[in-house]
């Protein structure tokens, strides 16, 4: 079965690729990445007080949705929304586990707020007001395509925009040789069942098994300005994005299913 | 919505292993709950601890997945015949047809967490435990896609405690969506000192049993669990009629004062089970034990059902199993569809000042024809799943 969607808001974030202006142009080669990576955005959504103790999946959750909203000029409110990690606040759970080896009975509040895999979720409901329902989901190396596929799979049946969020941060510590990933990554889409004066692109889809060629992959140019992040495997989809053309595109949202995407400019 | 038949359903708790043990647990009021013996240094509080999750072994070409949150999972896969149900089903439609959802708070953090108990002394993770899979919180999802031998769609949900009822929402879409004919959906938490310590430091936890409702109630207790079920858009069974999410849009770990989300959620699954409130026989809650959650639910079930629905807190037999909280009490209220026994609330004598006529303290036997099961979590996501008996096709 294919179905249609509309993308509204798109919202990428990464040291080298810092915000969906600059991204779209260093995707399209027409400007060259930055040699500085750019300092971890600040989530403005938060209370004063509780911005720098914020972990760093809240800060770039919370980054990439509240740009991919204002692109697509929709009320964050008003919209269900998906996120989607692979591991979770990897630095928070290296300290978590720490803590508990050493001294369990002083593990913090706080620290255990933000080891759930729903924090960057639940901090976004809280910042922007949303009594919509989210999710939080993961899927290992298929977690980019798999949760979009969940962000669509709404879409079309609840006939409502929703916004769909993928992070995944730098892992620290013993865990960081099992859970291997390094650098931020925030991507962020919000999709819509019908054109409306914000469409960008549309995007039809269909889920189906696996085909022996493989998914897609972007220039290993931008590959490199991620590689190395457990959600690099959203950057085909982005490149794709930056572009605007006619693309058709293959992400793996599990071991033998295949995400099909048609996108054309809306 | 279209409703969904399941055709399938199992779960595995301190309150016994299979349907059979449940019910019998249930029927004679026979807490699962015992003093704390988890882990090296336990906190003195009561736990639901499965019985032979030590003991039980995966099979030879499982053995990457091995840590007690996927042994956990094995054993509730073989309780009521499940594994053999589920492995018709993947003959019937197709490996690929067949999604999988599956929901956990923590997944296999446990592993993680003995991994750093026993760092060798250049700070690596001991041999045994260098499987990444298992550091991961898809964990679940894989080892149960391999153990199913599925290859369609197979995703971890992880919202806290609301995990395990959101998969049935989202199975019910990926199936209208056309991206299964079928699903299994379930839930899997297991005992790890994250939990146990985490919600510690948030003194939620009771020294003593818990007692959902009771004035006298201290906090939780928590347990673990194992859970599945077979939806299909055919066949013989209780059907899945509604769901409702909500976000509270509150706090990380404390209910909207006014129960706005939890309302907002009760009020979805009857709109979309198109069901008025006085057709609802019986609630199982979600009846933490905590000061917060009591309360509000009590009050918000007291504001939308009338006298006659029975409502309980089971979490007396089992204690609080987190992520496979949805999927159990979704057990519960199938068993209570099919057998017409109502649970009432263990542990607790007198019942809160908030609480309305609906909560009940003691069992009752009678025939419902509609049932809700609410599942209120962590970082103000909630879910209400609505089922149906099997004579009301």
């Amino acid at each position: 079965m294919r179905h249609r969607v509309y993308v509204e808001g798109i919202a990428l974030w990464a040291p080298l690729l810092p915000g969906w202006e600059l991204a779209r142009e260093i995707l399209r080669s027409e400007r060259t990445p930055t040699a500085n990576p750019a300092p971890r955005p600040a989530p403005t959504l938060l209370a004063p007080t509780e911005r720098r103790r914020a972990p760093d999946t809240v800060a770039i959750a919370l980054e990439v949705a509240t740009r991919a909203c204002e692109l697509a000029q929709r009320d964050p409110a008003s919209m269900c929304s998906v996120f989607a990690s692979t591991h979770g606040d990897l630095a928070v759970t290296d300290s978590m586990c720490d803590t508990l080896a050493k001294t369990p009975a002083l593990v913090s509040p706080i620290k255990f707020h933000n080891s759930v895999h729903n924090a960057a979720a639940g901090y976004w409901t809280i910042g922007v007001g949303c009594e919509q329902p989210y999710t939080a989901v993961s899927a290992w190396q298929h977690t980019f395509a798999a949760g979009l596929l969940e962000a669509l799979t709404q879409t079309v049946v609840q006939q409502d925009p929703v916004l769909y969020v993928a992070y995944d941060i730098a892992a620290r510590g013993p865990l960081g040789t099992m859970a291997t990933s390094t650098g931020l990554l925030g991507a962020a889409l919000v999709l819509a069942p019908g054109p409306t004066s914000a469409s960008m692109v549309q995007l039809d889809w269909c889920a189906r098994p696996a085909a022996a060629a493989g998914p897609s992959r972007a220039s290993a140019a931008n590959g490199a300005l991620v590689a190395g992040n457990a959600m690099s495997d959203c950057l085909p989809l982005f490149e794709a994005l930056a572009q605007c053309g006619p693309r058709d595109l293959s992400l793996l949202a599990a071991p033998q299913l295949e995400l099909q995407l048609e996108l054309r400019p809306a | 919505m279209t409703p969904l038949t399941v055709t399938a359903w199992t779960a595995t708790s301190a309150a016994g292993a299979g349907r059979g043990e449940l019910l019998a647990a249930l029927r004679t009021r026979t807490s699962g709950l015992r003093p704390n013996d988890f882990g090296p240094a336990p906190l003195t509080t009561w736990i639901g601890r499965v019985a032979g999750v030590e003991d039980c072994v995966l099979p030879a070409a499982l053995q990457r997945w091995e840590c007690r949150n996927n042994r956990l999972a094995w054993l509730g896969l073989q309780a009521d015949g499940f594994l053999t149900q589920a492995a018709a089903a993947r003959d019937r439609y197709g490996a690929d047809r067949v999604a999988l959802v599956v929901g956990t708070s923590t997944s296999s953090i446990g592993a993680s967490e003995e991994a750093y108990a026993r760092l060798d002394s250049q700070g690596q993770f001991p041999v045994d435990l260098q499987r990444p899979v298992v550091h991961t919180p898809h964990s679940l999802g894989d080892f149960l896609q391999h153990a199913l031998g599925l290859t369609g769609f197979a995703l971890t949900v992880a919202t806290a405690c609301s995990s395990s009822a959101k998969v049935f929402a989202q199975a019910e879409r990926l199936i209208a969506a056309g991206i299964a004919d079928a699903a299994i959906v379930g839930g899997v938490d297991s005992l790890c000192g994250s939990v146990l310590f985490g919600f510690n430091s948030l003194e939620l936890i009771s020294r003593d049993k818990c007692r959902p409702f009771d004035p006298e109630r201290r906090g939780i207790n928590i347990g673990e669990a194992a859970g599945f079920a077979l939806l299909e858009k055919r066949g013989d069974g209780p059907r899945l009629i509604g769901f409702g999410e909500s976000s509270d849009a509150h706090h990380m770990s404390s209910p909207h004062p006014q129960g706005r989300g939890a309302r907002a959620a009760l009020e979805a699954a009857l709109e979309r089970a198109s069901l008025p409130a006085s057709a609802v026989g019986y609630i199982n809650l979600h009846g933490t034990s905590s000061q917060k959650n009591d309360e509000i639910e009590a009050r918000v079930v007291a504001q939308l059902f009338p006298e006659a629905t029975h409502a309980s807190s089971t979490k007396g037999w089992t204690g609080h199993t987190l992520g496979a909280a949805g999927i159990l009490e979704a057990v519960i209220t199938l068993l209570a569809l099919e057998t017409g026994l109502l649970p009432g609330t263990l542990n607790t004598e007198s019942l809160d000042g908030d609480c309305g006529p609906q909560i009940r303290l003691g069992n009752a036997d009678s025939a419902v024809d509609y049932a809700l099961s609410n599942s209120f979590g962590f970082g103000g996501s909630n879910c209400v799943l609505a089922f149906g008996a099997r004579h009301t096709h």
